[in-house]
């Protein structure tokens, strides 16, 4: 099944072993994430669409999920890949628990942690086709970051992988600002939501909205945005162009 | 059926630019904070600089990605230097170890543009400039990255660097005292966000003397 379009490979340095065993292209995927700080801590949002090309495949797939005490994975992306890296991650909690020291790791050494997984993928030329959101708190420190499949990561005060680069960062950009109230926060992201369901053909209108704090972490149950499709911009879109679709 | 080809690269340019100037006692290291990838802005807070030594500080751009990698890399052999040395790396010693570093991945390269500055063992200023493949050369002022053709022929104008063919042996850092050196960094970023759109939203500026290290910023173009 092949439904991306091949282009010009930029790297000959690849041999000619067997690269079967090798990521080429994504089957199941998942959409954008969009995450935010706000006063107590990270809200992240994601819809639960697992696309299969351009079919909507699986419409429950839970694509944030908790990780440790402290923090909160969002993934968009291969799901598969998604899943390895919880098991990847469910190790390094577990050993981090088994010190049984009273230290935790933090958001951040999570995040330092995956993006070293992803840049390793990479030089083995087999990515882990995600792209990932981690936020979390940890002693009253606040941290949201994201690594992409490349390796290429940085934190901010708001972030997001895919379209959601495209349609909710300016949106953040503009509406964003320091301390957050909860209520706010949740409506700048179903804002953001929002815009990306109208116009991401990928995302379906059934979300989780995550919630981080000092306390600890809730994923809310799936719910839907209101949507209105009556804007007279979309009232007659063949209007001048008799026959397009 | 054909042998299917990948259709990713395992590398990205998210952009900026770094420049660092040397003087007779001091040495200027400056980047821009902007990281993007292709037409979008990632984040407008991100440090290209590095502290490598007390002495010694890299500015690199390029792939993200591969710079922190270069980073972490050299921190740590760094670290290893100090435990079996009991001091620290000069600046001429870590341009060397960069230079080794950076070609020993010649065949699948770390796509970082550096730019090393700082002071040398007699405490004057040295700026190191290289190649995303270890290539390097002592000069009296550098930069790299995407606005770099925008920034040398400035500073050529401005530093006019003696040929390094001349004899006797012309020293290359500028007589120019650090608060003009500064200045005239802070000229060449606000021309370069003018004109590249990878260059710009804030200009991190880092100048070492025989005081040790300080950081100051300045406000860039946002478009």
């Amino acid at each position: 099944m092949n439904f991306m379009a091949s282009k010009q490979p930029e790297n000959s340095l690849l041999g000619p072993e067997a690269d079967s065993q090798r990521t080429l292209y994504p089957y199941v995927t998942g959409t954008s994430v969009v995450a935010l700080k706000y006063k107590d801590g990270i809200l992240m949002a994601a819809d639960m669409g697992g696309s299969y090309g351009s079919t909507l495949r699986y419409k429950s797939v839970e694509r944030m999920k908790s990780i440790g005490k402290h923090s909160l994975l969002g993934a968009s992306g291969e799901i598969s890949d998604f899943q390895e890296i919880l098991r990847y991650l469910d190790e390094l909690i577990l050993y981090d628990n088994m010190w049984d020291d009273g230290n935790s790791l933090g958001p951040k050494e999570v995040h330092n942690y995956l993006t070293r997984v992803m840049y390793n993928r990479r030089n083995k030329f087999n990515p882990l086709w995600n792209s990932l959101v981690l936020g979390g708190v940890k002693n009253g420190q606040k941290y949201l970051g994201t690594v992409s499949m490349i390796g290429v990561n940085f934190e901010d005060n708001h972030v997001a992988t895919g379209f959601g680069n495209h349609l909710a960062r300016p949106i953040l950009r503009q509406e964003w600002h320091e301390n957050l109230s909860y209520e706010d926060g949740v409506r700048l992201l179903e804002k953001c939501m929002r815009v990306l369901l109208y116009r991401d053909r990928s995302a379906i209108n059934k979300l989780q909205i995550a919630k981080i704090t000092e306390e600890g972490t809730t994923i809310s149950r799936p719910y839907s945005l209101k949507t209105y499709w009556e804007f007279s911009a979309f009232a007659n879109p063949a209007q001048g162009a008799v026959g397009t679709w | 059926m054909p042998k299917q080809q990948a259709n990713w690269s395992p590398y990205d340019n998210n952009g900026g630019s770094c420049v660092a100037v040397a003087g007779a006692d001091y040495c200027v290291i400056a980047a821009d904070t902007r990281m993007s990838t292709g037409y979008i802005i990632l984040t407008r807070d991100y440090s290209k600089i590095c502290k490598l030594a007390d002495k010694c500080v890299m500015a690199s751009s390029g792939f993200q990605a591969d710079v922190k990698a270069l980073q972490k890399h050299l921190a740590a052999r760094h670290l290893i230097y100090q435990h079996q040395h009991s001091k620290q790396m000069s600046c001429p010693a870590m341009a060397q170890l960069l230079s080794n570093t950076l070609y020993y991945k010649r065949f699948f390269p770390y796509y970082s543009f550096n730019v090393l500055g700082g002071l040398d063992n007699e405490g004057k200023g040295c700026v190191f400039t290289y190649d995303a493949v270890g290539s390097y050369e002592k000069v009296g002022y550098s930069s790299q990255g995407s606005g770099s053709t925008l920034i040398m022929p400035f500073l050529d104008n401005q530093l006019k660097s003696p040929s390094p063919l001349l004899l006797p042996v012309q020293d290359a850092v500028t007589p120019l005292a650090e608060a003009e050196a500064v200045d005239l960094v802070k000229t060449v970023f606000a021309s370069a966000s003018e004109r590249d759109i990878y260059t710009g939203d804030k200009l991190e500026i880092v100048v070492i003397n025989a005081d040790g290290i300080r950081r100051e910023y300045m406000d860039l173009r946002k478009d």
